[in-house]
């Protein structure tokens, strides 16, 4: 729950409980949006994000920082938000997969290919992924074919066994698809 | 298609409806739903693979900040019935004739005076936040006193073994032999035979959304709402019901968006039955979503066999007898009876020909957490046994493995083919469709194998180890005994349709609206698809077994037919035409030959209360079960090239291909990516995923850093061909794929590994080949 305070910003809504190691005010920019919000020292990013923003697009897959669905970006960065605190995200600006493409926005190119490829099934994984490229995207320049491969392999995917992603990753950044690859 | 509508959908690569919003980030996961004062349940669970539990003190944890309540064992006993998978445990008739032993061993909701396995839940705290109840879990004092355990399955087997479950006789929880022919004279009078011991190691399904549940009380009736990832959500809800003591007409579960299933959300665990008791009991909306520590050690494992199989076959390599002694591993207890053991018995012989067979299936207890069907659900264990047995025969005889194969397949002439043994159903084995030696050429081809053959005898003069494995399997897909579809028109004009079967993302919404949409006559963007919510379909079973598509899709394409034919009916008095006249394409009803005169859905579904043939009526809407009345075969074959590097045990995977034969596609984009799926998760097993344990029977695989699951890199393009034998056995001609891509890998990876390593005459026994394991094979040609 959260509300729009006077001058813009979005207020989610503390919690009735305190917690014994305290609280912190933070203040950042989500989705390009002002949020200013107390948390305690020890909550999640994702648990920010998902429960007190209610941005359920970001998912915990496994809370170890392996699998990569909680992917955000930080500062442009793409990071796992189950191994971030959200008190290290006061001050800075952050983006989730709900701040790729407005509602009324039509899919971004990457969101379009994933799309088109069938490069998800479930598409538990798929937000995390999306991030991971889009942070790829915004500051890896163009990647080789086998630079994104690699970067891929930060991301798992239990449905799809991979081949359409890569056919996916390849489209957004403009690469050949593997048979091309191949045959070229 | 069915009723000779035009198949206008049938058989298109439709982009997934599902898409949008999940690229969105606005999909909503059952973690995802917003509910307000939802309390979230953390458990407490044994350290133990065996102890009796000596006492519980709880009193600490009640008092913990944010604490709502604290469950244990002696709270529930008397309150929640114990959990029996009656359905899994089901015995048929024609299988009870065979004697087999299936002890129902109930799992306790909560344990009281034993744990056996680490994992198992013994304490259940209802906190504010899942911070907070994980903060309680700390102040929960368990006194336990230790038993002796066992973990290998065949150790369990020894007379003097300890027992895994107190109170049983022995560590069988079930136990079947199938014979036909003569065995012992087939062996006698063999050319070839070859005894081996074949073992396929323990893996969990881990879907990367673990299993999870929102549980609310109904303000309106004091029944339950219960938001699940289950994949058999009216199972779910009888279950729950009976178990609380509610009417199942009380009880509403919907699957919401799932991600990710493979069988281990397909079976219930008391988790599921102690969430809604919490929000019955409380009157307040509860939530558990598992960790993936739980999620690892103590949700469903799965796939762990041994198999002691001997092949016999004449000298030109006809097969002339199989036996097998299969050993399964069932954790602590039996969850899900005969359903795994007598899937890999029934599917061991694969697409192959023999009269003489014995086979022998003891699933067998020991401290560790229980085990239910993953992705294939015993075939995959099946298959590596038999197909790793065939290129051991075929090294026996001097022969090409896919010659050998090739000799000993099932004609397309001789389908349906009669194996002599009983299915799972107790029924006469049939397989209804198919062509193996079409499948096995096709594949040869594909992978080059003559070429290969000088390519790898090249590589090794220059000390490059490649290998070529195949891997033949069948699969008995569309499990009964029956699944539903309503479908109606709605106020709107557009078409609803409601079945029993959700998605864990295999796109039903699409490729079920793409039958309706034919069945109709309508257009596919006017279809919305509900899978999974109890309230809207009595009955019904769920996606497991590779039977969705086979049975709500046949459902679906009969009720389909029955609407339009009602659409029709009420159409024709309306516009004073004869019914045979009437038509219905793309949403719009017509009279043949008067194109002018046209009706919308929307607007007869508000004439129908007024028409005379509206009164009595119930509108515009219809009901249809299928009930398939055999298995529809689907089958697959596997072949791939590797490289072995015997200095440091690396495997690059060169090609990997795969022909498949599952009926007709309804969508070949959707089908194709389940195949691709599969095997990415059967190269996942062949080649690195192992659950482990310790000699404590502590878990050792318990993250994502330790159990590894495949990842990009890992996977190669995958090139897929496909042949179509439309099934018999339904109206659509359509079969079961979705475990199917799973069930090769691990047989025809090791097959190509050991065909690398011939110079070292290293046979491959088990699994995973990581790398550690391929250079103790090139150290130690027999280790196992």
């Amino acid at each position: 729950m959260s509300f729009r305070g006077s001058e813009g910003q979005i207020h989610p809504t503390t919690p009735p409980l305190s917690e014994p190691s305290g609280w912190h005010d933070i203040s950042l920019t989500v989705n390009g949006e002002p949020v200013s919000a107390q948390v305690e020292s020890r909550l999640l990013l994702t648990d920010f994000l998902r429960h007190r923003l209610r941005l359920t697009g970001t998912h915990v897959g496994c809370e170890q920082g392996s699998c990569g669905a909680c992917s955000v970006l930080l500062d442009g960065v793409a990071v796992r938000s189950c191994l971030t605190l959200a008190v290290q995200a006061n001050g800075r600006d952050l983006r989730t997969v709900e701040g790729l493409a407005g509602p009324d926005e039509p899919l971004t190119a990457l969101q379009q290919a994933f799309h088109e490829q069938h490069g998800m099934q479930c598409g538990f994984c798929t937000p995390g992924f999306l991030m991971s490229l889009a942070g790829l995207a915004e500051h890896g320049g163009t990647p080789s074919s086998d630079e994104l491969d690699e970067h891929l392999a930060g991301n798992f995917c239990r449905c799809t066994g991979y081949v359409n992603i890569r056919k996916a990753a390849r489209q957004a950044f403009g690469l050949p698809g593997p048979e091309e690859a191949s045959r070229g | 298609m069915a009723d000779g509508n035009s198949s206008r959908f049938f058989g298109r690569s439709l982009a997934r409806v599902e898409d949008d919003r999940l690229l969105r980030g606005q999909g909503c996961f059952v973690d995802d739903l917003d509910i307000p004062n939802v309390v979230d349940i953390a458990f407490v669970r044994s350290p133990y693979a065996h102890a009796r539990i000596l006492s519980i003190d709880v009193t600490a944890a009640r008092t913990m900040p944010g604490v709502v309540a604290v469950y244990d064992g002696a709270s529930v006993v008397d309150r929640i019935k114990p959990l029996t998978n009656s359905e899994e445990l089901r015995v048929p008739e024609g299988i009870a004739a065979l004697n087999p032993v299936v002890k129902i061993q109930p799992a306790p909701i909560l344990a009281v005076d034993e744990v056996n396995y680490v994992g198992q839940p013994i304490a259940m705290i209802v906190a504010e936040t899942r911070y907070l109840a994980e903060d309680a879990l700390e102040v929960i004092e368990v006194e336990y006193e230790t038993l002796p355990a066992v973990f290998d399955m065949e150790a369990a087997l020894e007379p003097d073994a300890p027992l895994a479950l107190q109170g049983e006789a022995d560590n069988i929880g079930v136990y079947v032999r199938h014979s036909i022919g003569d065995v012992a004279a087939g062996i006698a009078a063999a050319a070839a035979v070859v005894e081996e011991t074949f073992a396929t190691q323990r893996y969990v399904a881990a879907p990367i959304e673990t299993r999870g549940m929102v549980a609310q009380s109904d303000p309106f009736t004091g029944g339950l709402m219960v938001w699940s990832t289950t994949q058999t959500p009216h199972r779910v809800r009888d279950h729950v019901a009976e178990s609380i003591g509610l009417s199942v007409d009380e009880v509403r579960v919907q699957s919401v968006d799932v991600g990710g299933g493979f069988g281990q959300k397909g079976i219930l665990v008391v988790e599921e039955l102690l969430v809604p008791f919490a929000a019955h009991d409380m009157g307040r909306a509860v939530r558990w979503i598992a960790d993936r520590h739980e999620n690892l050690t103590a949700d469903a494992h799965a796939r762990e066999q041994v198999h002691h199989i001997t092949l016999a076959a004449d000298a030109d390599g006809y097969l002339l007898a199989v036996k097998d002694r299969i050993v399964v591993n069932l954790g602590c207890r039996n969850m899900v009876g005969l359903v795994v053991p007598y899937n890999a018995l029934c599917h061991l012989i694969g697409p192959y020909k023999v009269r003489n067979v014995d086979l022998e299936a003891t699933g067998v207890l020991t401290n560790t957490t229980f085990t239910s069907p993953y992705r294939g659900a015993g075939r995959p264990e099946a298959t590596f046994a038999m197909e790793r047995a065939m290129d051991r025969l075929a090294a026996k005889l001097r022969m090409e493995p896919a010659e050998l194969r090739e000799r000993n397949l099932i004609r397309p002439d001789e389908m349906p083919y009669r194996t002599g043994l009983l299915d799972r159903r107790g029924l006469p084995q049939e397989f209804d469709s198919g062509d193996y030696p079409e499948m096995l050429s096709r594949a040869v081809d594909m992978i080059g194998l003559s070429e290969f053959r000088q390519k790898q005898e090249l590589a090794r003069h220059e000390g490059r180890h490649l290998g070529v494995g195949f891997a033949l399997y069948l699969e008995m897909t569309g499990l009964g005994p029956f699944e539903g579809a309503r479908v109606e028109v709605m106020p709107s004009g557009r078409v609803r349709l409601y079945t029993g079967a959700p998605s864990q993302g295999q796109g039903h919404r699409t490729v079920f609206a793409q039958l309706l949409a034919d069945a109709l006559g309508v257009n596919l963007t006017n279809i919305d698809v509900v899978a999974g919510d109890t309230a809207s379909i009595p009955y019904g079973v769920g996606t497991i077994a590779s039977r969705a598509l086979v049975t709500a899709g046949n459902a679906i394409n009969q009720a389909g037919g029955l609407l339009k034919q009602r659409i029709l009916t009420h159409a024709a008095e309306f516009l004073e035409a004869e019914v045979a006249d009437m038509q219905l394409e793309g949403g719009r009803i017509s009279v043949k030959g008067t194109p002018a005169v046209e009706l919308s859905l929307a607007e007869l579904i508000r004439i129908v209360p007024k028409l005379a043939g509206g009164s009595g009526s119930d509108g515009l809407s219809e009901t249809s079960y299928f009930q398939p009345p055999n298995y529809a075969t689907a089958s697959g074959l596997h072949a791939t090239i590797v490289e072995v590097d015997p200095a440091t045990g690396r495997l690059d995977i060169l090609d990997y291909v795969v022909v498949h034969e599952a009926g007709r596609i309804v969508n070949p984009m959707i089908a194709d990516a389940q195949v691709v799926g599969g095997v990415g998760q059967g190269i996942g097993g062949a080649l690195s995923e192992h659950m482990q344990y310790d000699d404590q029977g502590q878990p050792i695989t318990s993250t994502f850093m330790d159990y590894l699951i495949p990842v990009s890199s890992m996977v190669p393009d995958i090139r897929l061909d496909e042949i179509v034998c439309p099934s018999p056995t339904n109206q659509l001609g359509v079969k079961g794929l979705g475990e199917g891509g799973a069930v090769g890998p691990p047989a025809a990876l090791a097959n190509a590994v050991e065909d690398a390593l011939q110079p070292f005459d290293a046979i491959v026994r088990s699994g995973p080949l990581s790398p550690s394991r391929i250079r103790d094979l090139v150290r130690d040609p027999n280790h196992s």
